[in-house]
């Protein structure tokens, strides 16, 4: 019924065009057009988050938001915020603190705590529980992913004051 | 899980929108953040075969703050509504109830028109605007026109608005006294078992006026006058509470679901309103 559009993203820096039906949602577009394979789809009801990506400086939820509707957006996904060579002081401490299981929700989980701490570098234990909220994990009870998280906002405003 | 195919329009001015509302009919849908229309599509409960997206319309997304008259645009997320300082200021329900909306994500793309139009019993905005006696305008072919929140609401996903027309903002007086959106929920995101809406102001100690709306616990929010005046002149002791949630459960007709029978919903309802009422009544002290 619907033609195709073309579509133009910025996915991790690099300028993306790629056709596409409107209907397409985001998660698939990065994830099957692009080969962006980090954001996992854990739902059908927009509640898990393992689908998040940051767009145009919001986290949002790829997998309620169709293609065509991010047409012209910058998107980051977690394999635009570190490298296996480079790990993003998140990455490194999710790992150094056993923040992840299988990993499925890990994607999410971290691109939603990069703007988490960017919008609020010194949270408490509460607002990482809440600032965290929309995204699920099977795997950890959330312990260790509360503690990766204070674990990295601690390193990073101390880099921060050190550079100062 | 896959949403029907549609035809997708980012039209830049009002005007395109309704000419596209008149030319598709029912067949046309606008789009807001997408967060409850999407979820809808994607379980084919919604057919869409004509897809509208507001994003790219200006103005729609402003928060005016205007000599007491509050003005929020229908593109104005649950995000905006927590993050800016003079509506925290001018209206601190407001954040109040969006920090119990949904979660992060959600929030960033969730809009308050959204929420309102809706027509799902289950949002908490509608209740909020009905508390605040808000007007929503709504533009058609026809122009614009100005309904009141408390007649917004027929019955659930039925409201006054045409299906030519859209909401584009929503307005009221900035609160007086104190607030509270007391909210029962299973968990982050869900919506509320049972949940109140309350702005109170203090009269030399005694309450000078009261307004009390009730969130899913019908199948349209319910502005309850009645509550709001049992509280009217009493120093909102327990008495005067009682009688405030005793005239609330005769406004509402909560329905049984996975929240629990209708016993139990009226049952929280009462909790609920009691402890927002105790909550608004404290606040009155520090903003008279």
């Amino acid at each position: 019924m619907s033609d195709k559009m073309h579509i133009k993203l910025t996915v991790n820096g690099e300028d993306k065009e790629f056709l596409a039906e409107p209907r397409d949602l985001l998660i698939y577009a990065l994830r099957e057009k692009l080969n962006i394979t980090g954001p996992h789809v854990g739902c059908d009801t927009s509640h898990c988050g393992a689908c998040t990506v940051t767009l145009n400086g919001k986290s949002v939820k790829s997998c309620t938001m169709f293609v065509a509707q991010a047409n012209g957006a910058e998107i980051t996904t977690i394999e635009g915020i570190g490298s296996p060579d480079a790990l993003h002081v998140l990455q490194e401490s999710f790992k150094e603190h056993h923040g992840l299981q299988c990993g499925f929700c890990t994607p999410g989980m971290i691109t939603r705590a990069t703007k988490l701490l960017e919008e609020n570098p010194t949270p408490t234990e509460e607002e990482v529980r809440f600032g965290m909220a929309g995204n699920i994990c099977r795997c950890t009870g959330y312990q260790n992913i509360v503690k990766s998280i204070l674990a990295a906002a601690s390193e990073i405003n101390s880099a921060k004051e050190a550079a100062e | 899980m896959i949403p029907a195919a549609f035809d997708y329009y980012r039209p830049k001015t009002m005007g395109d929108v309704i000419a596209l509302l008149q030319e598709h009919g029912d067949d046309a849908r606008v789009m807001a953040g997408g967060h409850s229309l999407i979820p809808m599509m994607k379980l084919r409960m919604a057919d869409v075969p004509h897809l509208i997206d507001l994003q790219a319309i200006d103005g729609l997304d402003a928060i005016t703050i205007d000599g007491g008259r509050i003005t929020l645009g229908a593109m104005v997320t649950q995000h905006d509504l927590i993050n800016n300082d003079g509506l925290s200021n001018a209206a601190p329900i407001l954040s109040e109830a969006a920090l119990q909306i949904a979660d992060p994500q959600v929030r960033y793309m969730g809009t308050v028109g959204g929420n309102v139009a809706n027509g799902d019993p289950g949002n908490d905005m509608p209740g909020l605007m009905q508390c605040l006696d808000a007007q929503i305008k709504v533009v058609g072919p026809d122009g614009e026109r100005m309904i009141a929140a408390r007649d917004y609401y027929e019955s659930a996903y039925m409201t006054l608005r045409a299906d030519d027309e859209v909401l584009v903002s929503i307005e009221f007086d900035a609160p007086a006294g104190g607030h509270a959106y007391e909210k029962q929920k299973r968990k982050i995101g869900d919506y509320a078992t049972a949940a109140a809406a309350v702005q109170i102001t203090s009269d030399a100690g005694k309450v000078g006026s009261a307004s009390i709306a009730m969130t899913n616990l019908s199948d349209v929010p319910v502005w309850s006058e009645a509550a709001g005046a049992a509280l009217v002149g009493t120093a909102c002791d327990d008495t005067a509470i009682k009688a405030a949630v005793a005239a609330m459960l005769g406004d509402i007709d909560p329905s049984e679901d996975n929240r629990g029978p209708v016993a139990f919903k009226r049952h929280v309802a009462g909790i609920t309103l009691s402890r927002a009422i105790t909550r608004a009544w404290s606040r009155t002290t520090a903003r008279a």
